[in-house]
C-alpha cells in the first residue's frame, strides 16, 4: 500500500508552521516562519492577518514539496490554531479591518470590568463555562465594534466577518472574497464568551451582552469533519479538522478517555483533562471548555488550566535580563546550583490565570538576600513553572475527582530535563513525553485524516502513542517540595496583594 | 615554579609563522622563518596536522591552520541547546528506526549522554540522560574519537578496559577502526560494551563543521545488524545526524 500523508498547519502566537505526518504519526517535513509582533502600545499584542495568511501559504507549499510524494498521496489537511486571536475583516474584499488583536493582549481590562459590573454578568459563566476575562475572543471583538469607526454598522449589515484564527485561514483556503466558506470549530468557538457551552450554538443573550452582532459571526462546525476544499494550495485538499492549538495537542496525545490530561509547555502552559461527554464545572478556578467534536458525535468537554507566563519567563530573562543566551542556556546556569537558594519568582506580567483569576497581579521576585545569584535566579525560573502546574493540578484533581495518574507533557520546555524532574517531584507523579514532540500538529494531523478516513477511528491514534522518555518522582524531593509550597503559596498573595494596591 | 614547555613554546611559533605566511609556505620555509631544523619542523607540524591545528594542502604541501583550531575559538555549544535543537529529529529517528536514540558529547576521555529518547516499544526504560560511557566500546564514542585524534591518542594510551570479549582494547586496532570511521562518516559496534547489545553512529557538526556530538540508536545485536535492516538503518543514523547539524547551521 502506498503512503498516505497529511498536511498540517500549526497556526502559532510566534509562527506558523507546516507539517506533514505519515500513517505512523511521524513528522516527515517541517516548515515555519515566524511572523511581526506588533507592540504599539503597552499591553497591546497585535499580528498582522494578512502576513500570516502569506506565511500559511508560503510554509504549506514548501512543506508539501518536501515531501515530492506524488499527486494524491498527500490527503487532507487540518489546522490549529492560536486561541482567542481575534480577526475582524471585510466580507467583499478580504481586507482585515484592523490587525488581529492577539491572546495576550490586555487592552479590554477596563471594558471586561464594566461588563462585569452589569448584573447579568452572572449570565456568562453559566452559559460559556468560562470567566468573564479579557483573555477570551468576544471583548476583543466588542473593543473593535466600539473603536473602530462605523464598524457597528458595517458589522449589522453584513459587511464584517469576524472569526479566530482558523476561521479567517480557511475562509481564504476556500477562496476567501470568491466563495470562502465562514465556519470555526466547536473549540474555538468555545473560547469567544459567545458560546453557550452545553447547546454549542451562539447564545442570543450573550450576544446581546456584549453587543456583537450575529450577522458577523462563522458557522459553528465540528472539530473532526471536512468544511471544504483548501483551493489556494498547490494542490486542492480537504480541510477534515480545526481545532484550538491546546485542544489539538490534547487530541494529539491522543488523551481519548475521561481523566487522560496533557500540559503543553510554551510561552504560556496549558494542562487540559478529558472530562468526557459531560461538562464538568470548576469550583476550583478551572475553566470548562470544548475538547473536540466528531462529526456526527457527541462533544467532548474538558477542564483547562490556563497559566499565562512560563517559557515567556525564560525569553524575559534571556532577553529582558540578558543572563542565558539562547533559551535553553537557562538549564546550564540553573544547574550551576543546587537549590533556589530561597527564591520564588512569580510570573505574573499581565496578571494570573488559573486558578487565581487576579487580572491585576503582578510579577515578583521574592526571598531575595545576598546569597542568591544568578543561578538561583534560573532555577527559580523554572520552579515557576512546576508550582504554576501544582497549583492547576491541585485544583484539577479537587474539581474532576479523577485524580492524575500520570502528566502527560509537551512543547518546547519538555527538553528541558532540569524542568521535567522537578515537575515529576512537585506533582508527585510520573511525567511523560511522546515519541512525537510537536503534539499540536499532529492533533491536527490526526482530526483531518479521521475525517477522510486515514484513520478508522481514535483507537488506531492511540496505537501510534509512543513514549520517549519519562520522569518519575524521587520520594525525598517530593517531601521537600510539599514543605516548601506554602512558601510558593505566599508568593503567589504577595503579587496578588500588590496588584490590588490602591 | 617549573620552566615552560619547549616543544609548545615551538608549535606556538610555528603557528604564527603559518598565518603570517598566509598558507603559502611549506616544511623548508616554515623551518627557515622559526629558526628550526627541518627535521624538529616536520614533527611539529606532523604533530599538529594529526590534532587537526594545521591542515596541508595536498599539492602544494603548504600549511594552513586547521579547522580544529579555528573550532576551538569559534563556538562553544552548550549541551543543552544542543539537546533543544536536536529533539525533534532525534525523536524521528527512534520513530522511525524503532531503535533508542542517544546523542553524546566528549567529556575528558568518555562520551556523555546529553540527550536520549526511549525505544519506542513502551517497554520500561530508564532515561540515560547525564550518564557517561566508555568511548572506545561505543559508536557514539568512536565517531567523536575519529575527530579527535588527540583525545584518540590519549585514550589510546591509557589501558583500553575489555568490557566485553569483543571490546577493542588493542591501541593500534582501535586507531585502525577509528580512521576507517573517519573516512565512511559512521560508526558501529557490536556487542563491544554490553554482550548482545550494537550501536550505530554519525557525527554531527556544528556551524564551524567541527564535530559536536555523535547521534546513534542501540539495540540488540541481532536486530541492529540483520542484513536486510542494517543499510538502511545506518541511511537514517547519517540523515538524522545530517539534519541536527543543518539545524544547528541555521
Amino acid at each position: 500500500m502506498t503512503e498516505r500523508y497529511v498536511l498540517a498547519v500549526d497556526q502559532g502566537t510566534t509562527s506558523t508552521r507546516s507539517i506533514v505526518f505519515d500513517r505512523a504519526g511521524r513528522l516527515v517535513a517541517v516548515r515555519q516562519r515566524e511572523h511581526r509582533q506588533h507592540f504599539p502600545r503597552p499591553g497591546w499584542v497585535e499580528h498582522d492577518p494578512e502576513e500570516i495568511w502569506a506565511n500559511t501559504q508560503l510554509t504549506a507549499a514548501q512543506a508539501l514539496r518536501d515531501v515530492a510524494a506524488s499527486p494524491g498521496q498527500v490527503v487532507a489537511l487540518g489546522i490549529a490554531n492560536q486561541r482567542e486571536t481575534t480577526v475582524v475583516w471585510e466580507r467583499a474584499t478580504g481586507r482585515p479591518l484592523v490587525r488581529a488583536l492577539v491572546w495576550q493582549d490586555t487592552r479590554t481590562g477596563p471594558l471586561v470590568e464594566e461588563l462585569a459590573a452589569r448584573p447579568e454578568a452572572a449570565l456568562v459563566r453559566e452559559r460559556t463555562g468560562l470567566e468573564l476575562a479579557g483573555y477570551f475572543a468576544g471583548p476583543r471583538l466588542r473593543w473593535v465594534l466600539d473603536n473602530v469607526r462605523g464598524a457597528r454598522a458595517r458589522a449589522e449589515r453584513g459587511e464584517l466577518l469576524f472569526g479566530t484564527m482558523e476561521s479567517w485561514l480557511v475562509w481564504n483556503l476556500t477562496g476567501g472574497p470568491d466563495g470562502g466558506v465562514h465556519v470555526t470549530d466547536v473549540t474555538n468557538a468555545s473560547r469567544t464568551l459567545l458560546m453557550d457551552v452545553h447547546r454549542c450554538r451562539w447564545d442570543p443573550e450573550l450576544l446581546d451582552f456584549f453587543g456583537v452582532p450575529a450577522a458577523m459571526l462563522p458557522e459553528i462546525r465540528p472539530s473532526v469533519g471536512v468544511l471544504g476544499t483548501a483551493t489556494a494550495l498547490p494542490v486542492p485538499l480537504p480541510i477534515g479538522g480545526t481545532l484550538g492549538d491546546q485542544q489539538a495537542a490534547l487530541f494529539g496525545q491522543t488523551c481519548f478517555a475521561p481523566g487522560e490530561a496533557k500540559c503543553t509547555y510554551g510561552t504560556g502552559s496549558f494542562l487540559l483533562q478529558n472530562t468526557g461527554t459531560e461538562l464538568v464545572r470548576s469550583t476550583h478556578g478551572l475553566i470548562s471548555t470544548v475538547a473536540y467534536q466528531l462529526a456526527g458525535e457527541p462533544v467532548h468537554y474538558a477542564l483547562e488550566g490556563s497559566i499565562a507566563v512560563t517559557g515567556a519567563l525564560v525569553q524575559w530573562l534571556r532577553d529582558s535580563l540578558g543572563l542565558i543566551g539562547s533559551a535553553p542556556e537557562v538549564e546550564t546556569l540553573a544547574r550551576s546550583v543546587s537549590d533556589n537558594g530561597g527564591c520564588y519568582v512569580v510570573p505574573a506580567f499581565s496578571g494570573l490565570l488559573a486558578p487565581h483569576w487576579a487580572g491585576r497581579a503582578r510579577g515578583l521576585v521574592a526571598g531575595l538576600t545576598s546569597y542568591v545569584t544568578k543561578g538561583h535566579l534560573a532555577r527559580a525560573v523554572l520552579e515557576a513553572t512546576g508550582w504554576q502546574t501544582r497549583d492547576v493540578v491541585r485544583a484539577m484533581d479537587a474539581d474532576s475527582r479523577l485524580p492524575l495518574t500520570a502528566l502527560r507533557v509537551d512543547g518546547g520546555m519538555t527538553t528541558n530535563n532540569l524542568l521535567m524532574q522537578f515537575l515529576a517531584d512537585v506533582l508527585d507523579s510520573p511525567v511523560v513525553r511522546p515519541m512525537v514532540g510537536e503534539t499540536v500538529s499532529l492533533g491536527a494531523a490526526y482530526a483531518a485524516g479521521l475525517a477522510v478516513g486515514v484513520w478508522s477511528d481514535t483507537e488506531a491514534l492511540r496505537r501510534n502513542w509512543h513514549r520517549s522518555a519519562q520522569w518519575v518522582p524521587d520520594p525525598k524531593r517530593v517531601a521537600a517540595l510539599d514543605a516548601a509550597y506554602p512558601e510558593w503559596e505566599r508568593a503567589v498573595q504577595l503579587s496578588i496583594a500588590w496588584g490590588e494596591r490602591p | 615554579m617549573p620552566g615552560t614547555v619547549q616543544s609548545i613554546e615551538r608549535a606556538a611559533t610555528l603557528l604564527h609563522a603559518i598565518v603570517e605566511s598566509g598558507g603559502q609556505m611549506g616544511v623548508t620555509e616554515l623551518a627557515g622563518a622559526v629558526g628550526l631544523p627541518k627535521t624538529t619542523t616536520h614533527g611539529l607540524l606532523r604533530t599538529l596536522l594529526a590534532v587537526g591545528f594545521v591542515e596541508q594542502d595536498q599539492r602544494t604541501g603548504r600549511y594552513t591552520l586547521g579547522a580544529g583550531l579555528l573550532g576551538l575559538g569559534s563556538h562553544y555549544l552548550d549541551a543543552n541547546e544542543l539537546r533543544s535543537r536536536a529533539s525533534n529529529w532525534a525523536d524521528s529517528l527512534a520513530a522511525r528506526s524503532g531503535f533508542a536514540v542517544r546523542l553524546g558529547t566528549p567529556a575528558g576521555l568518555q562520551v556523555v549522554v546529553v540527550h536520549h529518547v526511549f525505544r519506542p516499544d513502551d517497554s520500561p526504560q530508564e532515561l540515560e540522560v547525564g550518564s557517561v560511557l566508555p568511548a572506545h566500546a561505543t559508536a557514539v564514542g568512536k565517531i567523536l574519537l575519529a575527530s579527535r585524534p588527540a583525545m584518540a591518542r590519549m585514550l589510546a594510551d591509557t589501558r583500553l578496559e575489555a568490557l566485553t570479549p569483543r571490546t577493542i582494547a588493542d591501541p593500534a586496532a582501535l586507531l585502525a577502526e577509528l580512521s576507517t570511521v573517519r573516512a565512511r562518516g559512521w560508526a558501529e559496534q557490536q556487542g563491544e560494551y554490553r554482550m548482545g547489545l550494537g550501536g550505530i553512529a554519525a557525527p554531527v557538526h556544528g556551524p564551524g563543521g567541527l564535530v559536536v556530538g555523535a547521534l546513534g540508536v542501540s539495540g540488540p545485536v541481532e536486530e541492529l545488524f540483520a542484513d536486510a535492516a542494517r543499510p538502511a538503518l545506518r541511511g537514517m543514523v547519517v540523515e538524522a545526524a545530517a539534519a541536527v547539524s543543518r539545524e544547528l547551521a541555521t
